[in-house]
């Protein structure tokens, strides 16, 4: 293929010598210089736009980003985060190695790992320089440094955690499942009446690493890569368990939901008796929309269930990189934390160490009302660690050859 | 000699447009294709892809359920092009002229202006076991106060894809089959046969349906390949595990592990052999199907199965009117509902809420999809009809070859070719933006319009521009005073199906727009993956409304013109 190879030859030609003249990085440890150098930049936040309540307050931090640093801010609506990958990606394939056309990404997990992977983020470690990031007390927090086992490196900055909760029907169920076992046992005897979403749905998935880390015998090879681990030996009880689970599942388990709202409304409308989502007060927020019944309440299981943290990053070639920092700053900061953990705005947990907050600050968390069906931190418990996110592709790998197309 | 001299003259433009129109469809769908081929053989060095090699076709093998999932995409393009057609024909056959075709004809372009993806949301709401449908049948007791624990929506088959799929393209068919059926004397046809002795229906396939399949047949063709390669409806109803091959190749392309773009790319490629495929057994099909019917044309049947034709083709097109009207109605329930879970019939209270939520939020995206709807659609007419007036004052019709090569856009599955163009489009610095989206959306606009608008021109008698000539009117004088106001409804219904494309299209514009174009579809599609059906029901009506005020401009505006010229409203 002569031609393609000439054609690659002059796109790599192009990257090159616009790699000469590439534009020095903002540094972010001199702040003042970076909200200086933000001013009248637009910032194309890529985030997944598939909820009203986050696409609301991600158009209230824009405008209020706006009113105090003249940062412009644009909600770039993604349906998969993944879009927002490929796209850096087709950029550094077509050689665009500065002015991109993604600021800021929304971001965890397994795409963290591959856009790390491959260089395709800043990496001067600007998100431990962000004058908000204090406030995480990360020394004592480090779920805020380790994205499913991945150091962070500074190259993304914490914006909000989760954790897996079941909900259920009060009026139509009086003992829900605790536990994977408990679970099985009911399903059984209620088919038809449980389901999860299709993997590599990410709660889904999350549904498969909880019930791997309930099952497995020996917890410790999840905590390393997948092909340092038997891979056979440790996922085999969780295959065991599926297989006697799907039968009993919704439609037999032919097909399955997308993902976790549509869950919601299954459960809504009664066709599942129970649902699990990765936010702790979806359950109060559906209730709220009319999405459930008032008798919704919410639990974890008796031996914890899995938690994470999400965080947002700038990609190597992003136009807007001072821009993006002032917004990932803005977006750490108390009060729009505060805001983002109200359940009539979002409700999704602070990343902040709130105890270690100022008093005034910590009076906004304080204020909070977190919903009829929300769970108190308390009563969440500890959070069960991710396992290493290569886990995420081998396990939905191994899923999809059990039971795709079957 | 003046005379002729003028004849012949043509406008530069008009002599650029023929070669324009297939650079513009041929060109980026070449060029994609090329972008997808590399990776498909292991080339692409951003990802460390420098040498030629098979793994990622052993990929695409190994990888679980992708052969089911090519059997549905197969199945879904041939399926819902024959049954599309079927309707449509048997439609026409048993009720031409009767009260029902007339509701019908005033019905499809209300029909068609429905995007695919409001569409298929309005059929899930109908038929999944929580729908509207279900909710009436417990109503009259038939049922366990539980939604039914059985699989509609996302069935195995893709059955219910397959039906989403026909709700819209029988109404597609049957409008072009009726700007078609004037270029053919259906009426004198039909006298010839009633003559003879023919019952109506019988008389109508036998002397009408002949005359009229070769000028439907590339909607029929693009129908198939559509169906067979469509992701929206088939994300929206088609079957999950494993789903639809095109849906899978997209989920391949936005997998996080960078890797399986490889895979995609070769998925991509296979996509483009089964819709190949698809054609291909259409065409041997069609081979067989004229065999078998000229023995049984030429029998000298006078009543074939009357009664039947009229039931068939009642029941077919009334149920395709009624579901995609149901699940109109469903969408607009949903979009003033506060909230209507199962049982209820009916939301216990209705609201605005919803509405005042989502409209100020849609007028920048309404804008966006106004503008580059408008600008697509302007460029594809222009180009279209320039280069139709340029066939004609040549006397050259684009040939068969030139021909394929503009409906190609239509033939390639997008999924195949619009990753490719995108990175091709980076690559010689065109920005992504509003302009490589109009730009995209002119290689599926161009093809509908000049689709649309190709069998009416050609068959406008020539005689008319002749006896304008003769009477010293220059060419463009011509075309502009009678050539185009005889063209008037043909030209205003391309127009309207063209800006009705560009409003659906998803794929083009969320890839060559980097997701910054943000324009009606892009928002109701971001949404259904969030599952919220009240906000749902409100875009998606809000994206219907472009294209359906589209068409009743191009519905009304003859009439208003032609108000007191009654002769020209009969002539389209």
């Amino acid at each position: 293929m002569p031609l393609a190879k000439s054609v690659f030859a002059a796109i790599a030609a192009a990257s090159m010598s616009l790699g000469a003249a590439f534009a020095a990085d903002p540094d972010p440890k001199s702040w003042d210089a970076s909200t200086a150098a933000a001013k009248g930049q637009t910032v194309y936040f890529n985030a997944w736009g598939g909820d009203t309540g986050i696409n609301d307050y991600i158009a209230w931090a824009g405008g209020e980003v706006e009113k105090r640093y003249g940062v412009k801010v644009v909600h770039v609506k993604l349906t998969d985060t993944a879009d927002a990958v490929s796209r850096v990606l087709a950029e550094k394939t077509a050689g665009t190695n500065e002015g991109g056309s993604v600021d800021l990404i929304w971001i965890n997990g397994a795409n963290f790992a591959s856009m790390k992977g491959k260089g395709l983020l800043l990496g001067n470690t600007w998100a431990e320089s962000l004058p908000n990031f204090k406030g995480t007390d990360a020394d004592h927090n480090p779920s805020v440094r380790n994205d499913f086992t991945v150091p962070v490196e500074g190259q993304e900055a914490p914006w909000g955690k989760a954790q897996l909760v079941f909900a259920y029907d009060t009026e139509k169920l009086k003992d829900p499942p605790k536990s994977m076992p408990a679970l099985l046992t009911w399903a059984k005897a209620n088919p038809g009446r449980f389901t999860y979403p299709l993997p590599p749905d990410f709660t889904g998935t999350t549904f498969l690493k909880q019930a791997l880390l309930e099952l497995a015998a020996d917890r410790s090879p999840l905590n390393g890569p997948v092909d340092k681990a038997d891979f056979a030996k440790v996922t085999a009880p969780l295959w065991a368990f599926l297989d006697e689970l799907h039968p009993a599942l919704w439609h037999g388990g032919k097909t399955f939901p997308a993902n976790y709202p549509d869950m919601r409304h299954l459960l809504g409308d009664n066709e599942i008796g129970v649902t699990f989502a990765f936010n702790p007060s979806d359950a109060s927020a559906g209730i709220a929309k009319g999405e459930l019944p008032k008798t919704v309440r919410t639990y974890v299981l008796d031996r914890g269930t899995i938690g994470n943290v999400h965080f947002v990053a700038i990609p190597f070639n992003a136009k807007a990189k001072a821009g993006a920092m002032v917004l990932a700053n803005f977006l750490l900061s108390p009060e729009a934390q505060a805001r983002k953990a109200d359940p009539k705005v979002w409700g999704d947990p602070s990343v902040l160490a709130v105890g270690a907050l100022s008093a005034e600050d910590r009076a906004r968390f304080d204020a909070l009302e977190l919903g009829i069906a929300t769970l108190k931190p308390a009563e969440l418990g500890a959070p069960v660690p991710e396992p290493h996110p290569s886990w995420v592709d081998a396990l939905v790998k191994e899923w999809q050859k059990r039971y795709a197309g079957k | 000699m003046r005379v002729g001299a003028k004849m012949n003259t043509v406008s530069p433009f008009a002599k650029l447009a023929p070669g324009l129109a297939i650079s513009v469809l041929a060109g980026p769908v070449i060029i994609g294709l090329l972008f997808v081929l590399l990776p498909a053989f292991g080339y692409l060095p951003a990802l460390g892809g420098t040498s030629f090699s098979l793994d990622p076709w052993r990929r695409l093998i190994a990888e679980p359920g992708v052969w089911r999932g090519a059997g549905i995409s197969l199945a879904a393009g041939l399926v819902t092009g024959t049954v599309s057609l079927a309707i449509t024909g048997l439609f026409l056959a048993g009720f031409h002229g009767s009260r029902a075709f007339e509701a019908m004809r005033r019905l499809v372009s209300p029909l068609l202006a429905v995007p695919h993806a409001a569409a298929a949301l309005g059929l899930a709401f109908l038929i999944a076991p929580s729908g509207l449908f279900f909710r009436a049948l417990a109503r009259v007791g038939l049922g366990s106060g539980r939604p039914p624990d059985l699989l509609t929506v996302h069935d195995t088959w893709g059955l219910a894809m397959m039906a989403g799929l026909i709700v819209k393209e029988a109404p597609f068919l049957l409008l072009m089959s009726l700007a078609a059926l004037p270029q053919i004397e259906a009426p004198a046809r039909m006298v010839v046969a009633r003559t003879l002795g023919y019952r109506p229906a019988t008389a109508w396939l036998k002397t009408v349906a002949p005359a009229l399949y070769p000028l439907i047949r590339l909607p029929v063709l693009a129908v198939i390949a559509y169906s067979s390669s469509v992701v929206d409806v088939g994300v929206i109803l088609g079957p999950t595990n494993p789903p639809p091959l095109s849906v899978a190749v997209l989920r391949w392309q936005s997998d996080p592990d960078l890797s399986a773009r490889f895979l995609a790319a070769a998925g991509a490629l296979l996509q483009l052999a089964v819709t190949a495929l698809a054609l291909g057994l259409w065409l041997l099909g069609e081979r067989l199907a004229a065999r078998t019917a000229r023995a049984r044309m030429e029998s000298g049947g006078r009543g074939l199965h009357e009664r039947w034709i009229l039931l068939l083709g009642g029941i077919g097109m009334a149920l395709v009117a009624a579901l995609a009207a149901l699940g109109f109605v469903c969408l607009t329930i949903w979009s003033f509902a506060v909230s209507w879970r199962f049982p209820e019939l009916w939301p216990q209270t209705l609201t605005f809420a919803n509405w005042t939520h989502v409209l100020p939020m849609s007028l920048g995206p309404l804008a966006t999809t106004l503008e580059i709807g408008l600008a697509s659609t302007a460029v594809s007419f222009a180009i279209a009809i320039a280069a139709l007036e340029h066939e004609l004052a040549t006397g050259r019709p684009a040939g068969a070859w030139a021909m394929r090569l503009l409906y190609l856009p239509l033939v390639v599955p997008p999924v195949a070719f619009l990753f490719g163009l995108a990175v091709a489009a980076e690559s010689v610095g065109l920005t992504p933006g509003a302009l490589p989206v109009a730009l995209g959306h002119i290689v599926f606009v161009l093809p509908y319009i000049y689709l649309s608008l190709s069998e009416p021109h050609r068959r406008l008698d020539p005689r008319w521009g002749r006896i304008a000539a003769t009477l010293g009117a220059s060419p463009g004088r011509t075309f502009l005073a009678i050539r185009l106001p005889l063209l008037l409804g043909p030209c205003l219904t391309a127009i309207a199906l063209g800006f009705a494309v560009s409003v659906g299209q998803y794929l083009t514009t969320q890839l060559l727009g980097a997701g910054r174009v943000d324009t009606l579809t892009i928002e109701a599609v971001a949404l259904a993956s969030g599952g919220e059906r009240k906000i749902i029901g409100v875009w998606a009506l809000v994206q219907t409304l472009l294209p359906a005020a589209g068409f009743g401009l191009a519905m009304g505006i003859p009439r208003v013109l032609w108000r007191h010229r009654r002769a020209m409203l009969d002539a389209q």
